[in-house]
């Protein structure tokens, strides 16, 4: 399951990234493999989305967050 | 000694830098870039004084954007003339594991450190505690609990500075890995690195790092490519690596009191203001709010400014004597000093609201709930506040850009925002309506005038949104721009902070785009006033002679002798050379000498024509110079100058030139040199040239 497919208020845990540059991105702001994340929102025109991770809330847009893998 | 803040965004690392500096800071560009380079002197309690500076905000030394690559490049290079002797890493407590990161990588870097744990107050009641004891032994570093939105705790702040060692003692957290060691010694040899973790960051940004010549460049990338050395595949194995590293000592240091499970305050913001409706009932809500006072409540300073240079003016007159000296000081140097001087209340009013939508995280919410939409045409969520601004006028809307941290959407918006109608446009544009637009109802109540005014400012925004989606195909965006941003809880905003944006950005404008708009004036000035000699000598001479001064009163005389010199100079004779360009476009030369003189503003214009056409009473008074224009004929057809066509053609020529020379000197600073704006004047007068030439043919 892709982080983008979460519904809202769902969990999930980070697996894998599918892509390279972009993990790097995403680990810094603190999403790692293993780290649990919940959606939040969406935003009204159905992108981009709010999750929360290690504690605060972070946005991307649903492209990006098609390129997390979390475990099923 | 030089003392830098770093830290991620939104840890209250600018609150620490003003409250540390207070008015005691300049603001300026790191050289190259249009990235703000905030710096100041701190007096510490033994009374020495330090240079402080404030590093712009960042995740990672591993640079993703402008403002990241400048606290990499300072941070990894000890030559660099900002390289500072002591680094004060500012951390949220509330959000420690990701802020640490940064922490350890800029102790890795080996500069002495001292560790700022920030915001105590939201930390205490989230139940966060930290052994800043435990945590200062494992680091080797002076760690120190402050609160900057509270001013608490700085004096220990201070102390620690005092206190600091001038080399680093404090423990490396990542060794490199046995795979990159050969090429690591190899950069350290090579560039006279003496920190291992610098070299490391090198081979990873050679490629960017402006401190190599090409061929130091070339080089090392060739070596990177037979070391087998991936970058991202070794970034991804750091990062995991750091927070391995920063996980253990979390568990060590902090104690987490188990949290309640109801929403927080933010969340409960949250719910209403990214609502598919409220959400932006209150964002448009916020815009017209912001609209109008720039609009509204600029006017009565800007009129009280206005009136203030007319008195110096009139003063100046009174007491100076006449000739070229005091024409220059007046009409040119004070014109000018005026014409900067105008746009403080804008800037300031716009800048406090921008200051008030960052400070409490609002900005943010914009740009999510903006961001599809705007992405559309090539725009950012970021790009909706500037364009509004621009409304009223582009110059402080210009300078708002600089929120917009990707590249691409910060130069398609700086790019479009002079398209939006501002207000400079509205005096031209009510003087051609009255003039051919009649006034009548439309289905008995829509004004006709009020329509026309209305089409105007949509052709604008039209004309600004197709622009910028053809950008979007055309400039070149720097790979690896991501969206991944940081939704920061709400806060108040912090009163002090949006004082001093205001202040620092007025003073920016003042020092560094009023100097371009001076120069500009006075050579306008110049260009309108002079002449060749012969033919000045030849006006000076029939305006003495007795037959002229017998038959006319002394005002018209003067009035007709100006029209006269202003026809015979050096923008006058630019004006009848570039006739036969803008003939196809409806415009006659006396229209082209006030297309020439309104590039110094579009408002200027209409003072223009009053001159040219030696209109009785003040320059702005519109009715009078309605009734000469609607009369002018063309002396050769005997046709009316002023058709609808003509003055239709001239307000869409209007609604889309760049005819405002303050706005070409702010795009310049914000771009960091002339390429972008001539770029804009090019592309905005071919449009406009292009639009007119159309809307007077099919009108004609």
């Amino acid at each position: 399951m892709k982080l983008s497919d979460l519904k809202i208020g769902q969990h999930g845990i980070i697996k894998e990234f599918t892509d390279l540059a972009l993990s790097v991105k995403l680990m810094e702001m603190g999403c790692l493999p293993g780290e649990s994340v919940c959606l939040e929102r969406i935003a009204p025109m159905g992108d981009p989305i709010a999750i929360k991770v290690s504690g605060y809330q972070l946005s991307l847009r649903k492209e990006e967050a098609s390129k997390v893998i979390l475990h099923t | 000694m030089k003392v830098a803040l770093v830290g991620n965004p939104n840890t209250g690392k600018s609150s620490l830098f003003n409250i540390l500096t207070g008015l005691n800071q300049k603001i300026g560009n790191f050289p190259g870039v249009t990235v703000d380079k905030k710096s100041g002197f701190c007096k510490l309690e033994n009374n020495q004084v330090v240079s402080v500076m404030d590093l712009p905000g960042c995740y990672s030394l591993y640079p993703k954007t402008q403002d990241e690559a400048i606290v990499s490049d300072i941070l990894s290079d000890k030559r660099n003339e900002f390289y500072p002797d002591l680094v004060i890493v500012v951390v949220d407590v509330t959000n420690l594991k990701r802020n640490l990161l940064l922490y350890t990588q800029v102790a890795d870097l080996g500069i002495p450190l001292i560790l700022a744990l920030n915001m105590n107050d939201l930390a205490e009641k989230e139940k966060i505690t930290v052994d800043i004891n435990k945590l200062s032994e494992l680091l080797g570093v002076q760690v120190v609990k402050i609160s900057a939105r509270n001013n608490e705790n700085i004096q220990d702040l201070k102390k620690a500075i005092a206190n600091a060692p001038s080399f680093a003692v404090h423990s490396s957290t990542y060794s490199i890995p046995q795979s990159s060691q050969n090429l690591v010694d190899r950069i350290s040899d090579e560039f006279n690195y003496d920190n291992e973790y610098a070299s490391l960051l090198l081979a990873h940004q050679y490629s960017a790092a402006k401190h190599l010549s090409k061929n130091e460049s070339d080089r090392l990338g060739r070596f990177i490519q037979e070391q087998d050395f991936h970058s991202e595949d070794q970034q991804v194995e750091e990062t995991i690596w750091r927070y391995t590293y920063i996980d253990k000592l979390i568990k060590e240091c902090v104690h987490i009191a188990p949290q309640d499970v109801k929403p927080s305050l933010t969340d409960k913001i949250d719910d209403v203001l990214t609502h598919k409706f409220w959400g932006f009932a209150i964002f448009f809500l916020i815009l017209l709010v912001i609209f109008q006072s720039v609009f509204s409540w600029a006017e009565y300073p800007m009129a009280m400014i206005e009136s203030l240079f007319a008195w110096l003016d009139q003063i100046g007159h009174q007491y100076l004597p006449d000739g070229v000296f005091a024409d220059l000081l007046l009409n040119g140097i004070l014109a000018g000093l005026g014409g900067v001087i105008v746009f403080i209340p804008q800037i300031a009013i716009l800048f406090a609201f921008i200051a008030i939508l960052e400070d409490t995280g609002y900005m943010a919410r914009i740009t999510f709930l903006m961001d599809k939409m705007m992405r559309k045409v090539g725009l950012s969520g970021k790009s909706v506040v500037p364009m509004i601004g621009g409304l009223a006028c582009a110059v402080p809307s210009i300078m708002a850009t600089r929120n917009i941290e990707n590249w691409k959407d910060r130069i398609i918006t700086i790019m479009v925002t002079p398209l939006i109608s501002c207000a400079a446009r509205l005096p031209v544009y009510i003087l051609l309506i009255s003039l051919v637009v009649p006034d009548d109802k439309v289905w008995g109540f829509f004004d006709l005038r009020g329509l026309t005014l209305l089409g105007l400012y949509i052709l604008g925004t039209v004309g600004a949104v197709f622009v910028a989606w053809i950008m979007k195909h055309l400039v070149k965006g720097k790979a690896g721009s991501y969206f991944i941003m940081e939704l920061p809880v709400y806060r108040k905003p912090r009163w002090k902070n949006v004082f001093l944006t205001m202040f620092d950005k007025v003073m920016t404008f003042i020092l560094e785009v009023g100097k371009i708009i001076i120069a500009i004036s006075i050579v306008l000035w110049v260009a309108a006033s002079y002449g060749p000699p012969s033919r000045m000598d030849t006006i000076t001479a029939k305006y003495e002679s007795p037959e002229l001064v017998d038959s006319y009163p002394a005002a018209e005389l003067e009035r007709m002798e100006s029209a006269e010199r202003l026809e015979n100079s050096y923008v006058g004779i630019l004006g009848k050379t570039i006739e036969p360009v803008i003939r196809p476009l409806g415009f006659d030369w006396k229209i082209g000498i006030a297309l020439i003189t309104s590039v110094a503003a579009r408002e200027v214009f209409v003072g223009t024509m009053a001159t040219i056409y030696s209109v009785e009473g003040s320059d702005d008074d519109t009715a009078n110079i309605r009734e000469i224009m609607s009369a002018a004929k063309d002396p050769v057809t005997g046709a009316k100058v002023y058709t609808t066509a003509t003055a239709f053609s001239l307000m869409v020529f209007y609604a889309f030139a760049m005819q405002c020379l303050s706005t070409i000197a702010v795009v310049k600073r914000e771009t960091n040199g002339w390429k972008w704006p001539a770029i804009q004047f090019g592309y905005m007068t071919v449009m406009a040239y292009l639009a007119s030439l159309i809307v007077y043919q099919l009108l004609r």
